[in-house]
């Protein structure tokens, strides 16, 4: 038997014959967003660790990035609004039930707290650093002197922007690739492994990148097995499911899932972290860049192919 | 009170007088539509059937698009009509992606819009447009907890179905079969 539908007299750009509603702004930003996640959780991870001294990189130099790509992902995002000019909008209400609006208010929040972060590091980090004003040398004292609780709240809001950027997509029952629960902590452990590839690669101590590196290749071994149980949730789904993840299993996204995500993303990077930890050389920027470009693809992959996938009726 | 509509799919013939109806009731601009026709074929020669829909926002009882809706300009108005207060709306997007039913669309000027069941009609007392031109009256309309509405009486004795109710956003638009 054969199926066929038309739809006649409805032609909507960007909606029909495929939604494509999102373009290159949302990837980027759930990118940069993950990326700043994870670089400003094992920033304060380390501080209440009370591990600064070893982990120059991660606590001081790495965030110096964090409030740079939440800047640049929030205008990504707010380059993807239609109605610009209401983007206001978003802070003059609290919706708990639309994973946007607690991602708005996230930000809202860790974005300047990444600023004070920086800033309570700017004198170690650039010795001859001066403030200019009296009053930003008394807020300097009171962020450092409030470091611990900052560390905190650094932590716990990373994890939060980090499980959104997931949350944002699996919220949406009416695309089956993305409305998977596992989808929030795949995309919190992706972005913390990116965060953790851009500060090993800028790290000097080679104690710290081994401590790194370690965590990472954890968080690789989880983001697979991760990986393979979505994977195992939609061929055991319904038949929406089914065909959302034939897109990856010999569809039109399979090399590029595949090939850049899993192989070059996770696996390759894996394999070249651990010959570095055997005490083979491998310059730690090989398998940072690939973390970060495996990392990037696949939230560009998730975010074309999701809108492809439909119910069926 | 809830608004709700029945289509019967059995007496449409795809004229598309709907589509047209409401694209002039509602300035609906150039390209872009409120409501639309499917012609869903099934079978293949010499036993093949076809089935004519019109479709539009199912007005959900469960409406994902106002659950995911970051400032509230998605709402729901008395008698179960979804509706999008246009200087609320950022354009993000977020309830187009998650209308299974694909019924809302980016306006030209920004916001995101659909289907009001032609509220502004319905405060005067009138039929949303497209129940009034249809030519077949395949489009009944009305209030469910009024036994003696349209809608009401075309679902008392017909079978009918629901698109996608596996996607748990109970519609309210009925096909009769």
């Amino acid at each position: 038997m054969k199926e066929e539908l038309f739809v006649s007299g409805r032609n909507i750009p960007n909606i029909d014959p495929y939604l494509h509603i999102w373009h290159w702004q949302i990837p980027l930003y759930l990118f940069l967003g993950g990326l700043a996640a994870g670089i400003l959780f094992f920033a304060g991870y380390f501080v209440v660790m009370q591990k600064e001294k070893d982990m120059q990189a991660s606590v001081k130099w790495a965030p110096l990035l964090a409030p740079f790509a939440l800047a640049l992902g929030l205008f990504a995002l707010f380059l993807d609004l239609k109605h610009q000019l209401y983007f206001w909008r978003l802070y003059t209400t609290v919706r708990f039930t639309s994973p946007m609006s607690w991602g708005a208010w996230t930000l809202m929040f860790i974005t300047p707290l990444s600023v004070i972060w920086v800033a309570s590091y700017m004198k170690e980090m650039f010795p001859r650093w001066d403030w200019k004003f009296e009053i930003l040398n008394k807020f300097e004292a009171f962020a450092i002197k409030y470091r611990k609780t900052m560390a905190w709240a650094i932590m716990v809001l990373a994890i939060i922007l980090g499980v959104y950027t997931g949350i944002l997509l699996s919220a949406f029952n009416a695309r089956p690739l993305w409305n998977t629960s596992i989808l929030g902590p795949l995309f919190l452990v992706s972005g913390l492994s990116t965060g953790l590839a851009f500060t090993m690669m800028i790290s000097k101590s080679k104690y710290e990148r081994k401590v790194l590196g370690r965590i990472d290749l954890i968080l690789i071994t989880v983001e697979l097995f991760l990986i393979t149980h979505m994977f195992m949730g939609f061929l055991a789904g319904s038949a929406a499911k089914i065909e959302a993840a034939e897109l990856f299993l010999g569809g039109d996204f399979t090399v590029t899932f595949w090939a850049f995500v899993v192989v070059l993303g996770l696996i390759f990077p894996a394999i070249m972290e651990i010959l570095e930890l055997r005490g083979y050389h491998v310059p730690i920027w090989i398998p940072s860049t690939f973390i970060l470009i495996g990392g990037l693809v696949f939230r560009f992959v998730m975010v074309e192919a999701g809108q492809i996938t439909r119910f069926l009726y | 009170m809830r608004y709700a509509m029945a289509i019967d799919t059995k007496k449409c013939v795809g004229c598309g007088d709907c589509v047209v109806a409401c694209q002039t009731e509602n300035n609906v601009p150039h390209g872009y539509c409120r409501d639309w026709i499917v012609e869903n074929v099934s079978g293949s020669y010499p036993n093949v059937e076809i089935e004519l829909r019109s479709e539009r926002c199912n007005h959900c009882d469960n409406a994902p698009c106002v659950r995911c809706c970051p400032t509230g300009a998605s709402h729901i108005v008395e008698g179960g009509i979804v509706m999008v207060t246009h200087n609320e709306c950022i354009g993000c997007g977020a309830c187009i992606e998650s209308c299974p039913y694909d019924a809302r669309y980016s306006h030209p000027e920004g916001y995101v819009d659909k289907c009001t069941f032609c509220k502004h009609r319905l405060d005067k007392g009138q039929n949303p447009a497209c129940v009034e031109v249809c030519p077949t009256k395949c489009l009944h309309f009305g209030d469910l907890d009024d036994p003696n509405s349209d809608v009401s009486k075309a679902l008392k004795d017909r079978k009918w179905k629901v698109l996608a109710p596996e996607a748990g956003t109970k519609p309210q638009l009925y096909f009769l079969t």
